[in-house]
Formats: structure tokens, C-alpha cells, sequence
């Protein structure tokens, strides 16, 4: 209960919208925006349980119960996406968190002034373009005939390599890339909760005789926590869709690169866009989203347990 | 003060001669921490790092610019570099010669930009206000009805058929200004920082008898210009780097394409057939040239890095109030 409100009678439902009608009504271009694109399609989930044609609609097309996921996972390719989707996350979990607080403690050390801005600018700078873009820089760093990677290959003797028919390398590329665009980002939000640690912290850390090493471990790692948790679980929300756009303008249509490449998000993409296969994709869509509900659901609850602090809700 | 301190690292005499010396020379005395060889080494490895991690994240970009500015033949015998190669401006020439489609997609891009950014301002402004009403008794209901967005949806087929066939904008661009103006995150973001805005305000004006929308208006708003600039900018940033859903509901439809799906347009047409005949032996040499694909990624992002540094320091503002939780 806050201080600052008064203690109120009940009121009944219709008195209280009477009373906050104008702030009801600031609500309603959000709610009515949320209504028409987030809620309006949900309906059309029902697709998953057809055999979906534009004559018939959503709704008057026959159903076919679980034929659909049958399908998916007879054919094996519900797992492949999962594996991939799932693997891809964990790794830019880990890594990425691992660079970003590392790299936040460093910025913490370094005392010059401009240093650490135009650093700070340049490394935030991938974060701030285009997806279109980073796949441009792909195409000039990888490609077969002209790529820089290439290029440097060459003068030291060596033989260019088809990177773009290579399967098993683009796991590898595709994090170095996602580091490279979202590290800058991660960072300062790091460093900004390591700015945001009592300074009678470190004090007390250097009157005990802490080394720098015993300082990150005992205050400004412990401190990091609260910061860690919820942008795990934020990412954990985001674990069963993956950095679309980032796959599409790396892979796009490249057909032999997806055993290795072919996340959930790319795939209902391809099926839509170029197959007109509504009704696979829905299926896949659905069980992405009831899986990554699932995963919140799941994770919050543990985060709750253990301090509730931490949880999301 | 720091006899401890000097006793438990052990290395005595190391450290009080660089200490003396400071004391003697180093006018930054008041900030000082005095450093330890664990600490000189950790400081010295961040600037090493740092600059090593800065350089990564620079040279894409310079790339890009050099070959932008090098000759297409000099390309075809050398490949990218990191210096311009036999320089030369063909590529923008080729660009601006023909300029309706790059001036269409930055009028397209510039106009959804505008617009969008303040209509979405402004509605996630007047939505965060209301959530940030402590006797606002639906808050918790409208706020869950925002968030649950972000938990399930329906996915990219359903809403593609609704937004094509039931809302019928396939081809239009309000297909794209309008799925762009709001997202749950930044209500959140905008309700995290109202809460830097005093409570009292609020009860004053109410004392006063000035109506809620007043109070939003003519209060508040006016207090809340670093979050209405730091959410307006990520805003601006979702308008301007959309080629998503210009590629589901404009597709070939529309004559202008947004700025970045018609640069994806300029890479990806040609891109899919030189990865699929990559090595196969089959000239190349009658693709669309290297050099303009650079060329068309410059213009395309150019204007916005050169604001970038004027921005910027909103953008990290920004984001370390967003990660504090709500």
C-alpha cells in the first residue's frame, strides 16, 4: 500500500470507470492498437488445425486435428528448428553476457574521459544500423569472389574458401557476428549498474586490501546479479525466436547452409513468403509460442522462488 | 588511512614509490585509489581490450566506405580490403544518375520517420502516464493486457492473413506505419521513467482541479523530456532501419520502397544468385557490380551515423534506465 494514497471506500466497477474515465481513455489508442494487431490474429491459430485454402478461410477450411504437427515432427524438421533455435540462444546467452559484464568491469578502469566516450560511441554503433546492413558486411567480409576474408587467404598463398556453401562454419559466424552487434549495447548496461554500486563498496574493498581481481568477485560481480537476472530472463523470453533479422540477411534463401543455419523464425518466413504454406507455418508458429510460454513461464517461477524480488511478474 | 592496505598486498616498497610520487605530482589526488600492481595490471588490459574490441567494431564500417570508393576492376583482381583500392566515385555517380528511387525511398523512409515517431510518442507518452497512476484502479488489468502480448502471439501467418485479407492493408504502406508505432517494451520503458517524475505533481494539480489529461499534458510531459527523447529515438530507429514488414505487405507493390528494403532489394537480388552459382564455375562477371552494392549500403545508412554521435549519449541514457526494472 502506497503512502501516498488515501484510503478509499470500495467503489463498484462502474463508479471506478466513472472516476478514471479520461486516464481509461489515454489507454485506449495503446489498447485498441494491441487489440487490432496482437489480439485480432489470434484466432487464426485455428489454421494449425486445418487444411487451410483462401476459398474456404480460416474458418470453413477442414479440419484435420494434429495432422499438421504429425507432419513436423515425423519429418524431423520440429527438432532440427528447435536444436538450432534453442542452441543459437544459449550460446548468445552465455557468451554474450560473459563479454558484456567483462567488458563493463573494464570500462569501469579505464579513467580517461574521452577514451571512454568515443569507445563507448563506436562500440554501440553496430547496434544502431541496419540488419540490411550487417548482412552488406557479410557479403563484403565472406563472399566467394571478393571477400575480404578471401582476399587476405589469397596473398598468404592459400586457396579462397566457398564460405557461403559451408555449413558447419556458419554456427561460428553467426555468434561472432551477434557479439559484434550487440556487445556495445549489453555493456553500458552493465556499466551503468556498475556506476550504480555504492562507492563505500569499493572503499571498504580497498580497506580490506582486495585485490582488483578479489574486487570484481566479491563487490561488483554480486552487485551485477539483480541486473544479470533480469536480462536472463528477458532473454530467456526470446529463447525459442532468435535475431530474425540478423539469420534472414545472413542466410536468406541459401538452402545448403540451413541444417546448420535454419532457426524457427527463418523457416515460418521462407514458408510464408515463398511457399504460401499457411498452414505448416502456424503450426510451427504455435508451437513456438506455447513453448516459449511455457520456458517463461517455468523460469519465472524458479527466479520467484528463490527471490521474488527478481521475477518479471 | 591505507597501512593495511600496503601490509596485505605485501609488496611494501613497490607500491609507496609510485605513491610518494603521486602525492609529489599527481594534482587528481581526491579521486585517487591507490593502485595496486593487480590493479595497473587489470587497467592496462582494459585499454589494450577496449581499443582491440573498438578497432572490431569499426573496421566493418570503413570497409564498406573503401570499397565503396574503389574501382569495380580493382575489386574483381583484389577482392574487399581494408584501403580504398584505385579510387574512384563510379558507383555514386551510377547512384545519382538515375536518383528517383533513392530520393522516393529516403522520402518514404523520412516521412513514415516523422510521423510515426510522434504519433507512437505520443500515445505510448499518454498510455505510460495512465499506467503510472497509482489510483488508476485498472492499471494492473491494462498492464498485463500490454505484456501478455510478449508472451504468446499468433505468429507470423496468422497475423500476416489478418493484416493482408481482414484489415485489407497488404500494399499499403500503413501496413508498415501502423505495425511500427508502438511496442509493449517501450510503454514499460516510458512507465520506468515516469517514475522519476515526483508523485506530488500529480496530487498537486489534482488539488488544483486540473483534469487528468491536464495534469499529463501540462505537468508532466513537460518533466519527462529525456525519456520522451530517448523513447522517440528508438522510435525513429524502428521506422528507419524497417525492411520487415515492407518485404511481407509491400513487396513489388508500391513504386517506392522504404530506405532499407530497397537496399536490401540492390544486395539481395544478386546476392542469392552469386551464392548459388558460388564456385560453380559460371562467370559472374554480368552481375549487378560490387562496388554500387557498397555504394547503395552508404547512402543508405550514411545520414544516420553522421547524426549518431549527436544522439548517442540519449541512447545510453536510454537504456540505463530501461534496464532497471519496473
Amino acid at each position: 500500500m502506497s503512502l501516498t494514497q488515501t484510503p478509499r471506500r470500495r467503489k463498484s466497477v462502474w463508479g471506478q470507470v466513472k472516476s478514471s474515465r479520461m486516464l481509461i481513455l489515454m489507454c485506449v489508442p495503446a489498447l485498441a492498437f494491441f487489440i487490432v494487431f496482437n489480439y485480432a490474429p489470434l484466432p487464426g491459430i485455428w489454421i494449425a488445425f486445418t487444411d487451410f485454402n483462401y476459398r474456404d478461410g480460416i474458418f470453413g477450411s477442414p479440419f484435420v486435428g494434429l495432422k499438421n504437427f504429425q507432419f513436423l515432427i515425423k519429418s524431423g524438421m520440429l527438432w532440427d528448428l528447435t536444436r538450432n533455435t534453442i542452441l543459437y540462444n544459449i550460446a548468445f546467452i552465455v557468451l554474450g553476457n560473459i563479454l558484456q559484464i567483462a567488458i563493463a568491469i573494464m570500462f569501469n578502469e579505464v579513467r580517461l574521459k574521452f577514451f571512454k566516450k568515443i569507445t563507448q560511441g563506436i562500440m554501440f554503433l553496430p547496434y544502431f544500423i541496419s540488419v540490411v546492413l550487417i548482412g552488406v558486411i557479410a557479403f563484403n567480409l565472406l563472399n566467394y569472389d571478393t571477400g575480404a576474408l578471401n582476399t587476405l587467404i589469397k596473398q598468404t598463398g592459400g586457396d579462397p574458401l566457398k564460405i557461403y556453401s559451408m555449413a558447419g562454419l556458419w554456427p561460428l559466424i553467426i555468434i561472432i557476428i551477434h557479439l559484434w552487434q550487440s556487445t556495445g549495447y549489453g555493456s553500458i548496461v552493465y556499466f551503468a549498474a556498475i556506476m550504480g554500486i555504492d562507492k563505500g563498496l569499493f572503499e571498504a574493498a580497498e580497506i580490506d586490501g582486495a585485490s582488483a581481481w578479489q574486487r570484481i568477485r566479491f563487490v561488483i560481480l554480486p552487485s551485477l546479479k539483480p541486473t544479470f537476472i533480469i536480462l536472463f530472463l528477458f532473454s530467456l523470453g526470446g529463447i525459442m525466436s532468435g535475431n530474425f533479422g540478423l539469420f534472414w540477411n545472413l542466410i536468406g534463401n541459401n538452402a545448403t547452409l540451413f541444417s546448420t543455419t535454419d532457426i524457427i523464425e527463418t523457416s515460418v518466413y521462407r514458408m510464408v513468403m515463398s511457399q504460401n504454406n499457411f498452414t505448416t507455418s502456424t503450426a510451427v508458429g504455435l508451437y513456438q509460442s506455447l513453448f516459449g510460454f511455457a520456458i517463461v513461464m517455468t523460469a519465472n517461477w524458479l527466479v520467484r522462488r528463490m527471490n521474488k524480488d527478481y521475477a518479471l511478474f | 588511512m591505507t597501512a593495511p592496505a600496503t601490509e596485505a598486498t605485501g609488496a611494501t616498497k613497490a607500491i609507496l614509490l609510485p605513491r610518494r610520487n603521486r602525492s609529489l605530482f599527481d594534482k587528481s589526488q581526491t579521486r585517487a585509489i591507490r593502485l595496486s600492481a593487480s590493479d595497473r595490471w587489470l587497467r592496462g588490459i582494459s585499454y589494450v581490450w577496449i581499443t582491440l574490441f573498438t578497432l572490431f567494431c569499426l573496421l566493418p564500417f570503413v570497409m564498406i566506405v573503401s570499397a565503396s570508393i574503389s574501382s569495380e576492376a580493382a575489386i574483381r583482381t583484389d577482392g574487399f580490403g581494408l584501403i580504398p583500392k584505385d579510387f574512384s566515385l563510379a558507383a555514386y555517380d551510377l547512384i545519382f544518375q538515375a536518383p528517383k528511387q533513392i530520393i522516393g525511398a529516403y522520402t518514404v523512409t523520412i516521412t513514415m520517420t516523422v510521423f510515426g515517431t510522434a504519433i507512437g510518442l505520443f500515445i505510448i507518452a499518454m498510455t505510460g502516464f495512465a499506467l503510472y497512476r497509482q489510483d488508476f484502479p485498472f492499471r494492473n488489468h491494462i498492464s498485463f493486457f500490454i505484456y501478455f502480448t510478449t508472451l504468446f502471439s499468433a505468429g507470423l501467418a496468422p497475423t500476416f492473413l489478418w493484416v493482408s485479407n481482414g484489415l485489407g492493408l497488404r500494399g499499403s504502406y500503413l501496413a508498415v506505419f501502423l505495425q511500427l508505432l508502438m511496442t509493449p517494451w517501450l510503454i514499460i520503458l516510458m512507465k520506468n521513467f515516469m517514475r522519476t517524475v515526483p508523485y506530488e505533481i500529480v496530487e498537486s494539480g489534482k488539488i488544483d482541479g486540473a483534469g487528468d489529461f491536464r495534469i499529463f499534458a501540462q505537468l508532466t510531459l513537460p518533466m519527462m523530456k529525456p525519456a520522451l527523447a530517448t523513447i522517440g529515438l528508438f522510435l525513429a530507429l524502428a521506422y528507419w532501419n524497417e525492411w520487415y514488414l515492407s518485404s511481407l505487405y509491400l513487396g513489388s507493390t508500391v513504386e517506392f520502397k522504404p530506405l532499407q528494403y530497397y537496399l536490401y532489394n540492390v544486395i539481395n537480388t544478386a546476392n542469392a544468385l552469386r551464392n548459388s552459382v558460388a564456385g560453380a564455375n559460371v562467370s559472374i562477371a554480368s552481375l549487378p557490380s560490387n562496388t554500387l552494392k557498397m555504394a547503395s549500403a552508404v547512402v543508405a545508412t550514411g545520414p544516420i551515423l553522421l547524426f549518431y554521435p549527436f544522439v548517442q549519449k540519449y541512447f545510453v541514457s536510454g537504456i540505463t534506465i530501461g534496464a532497471v526494472k519496473g
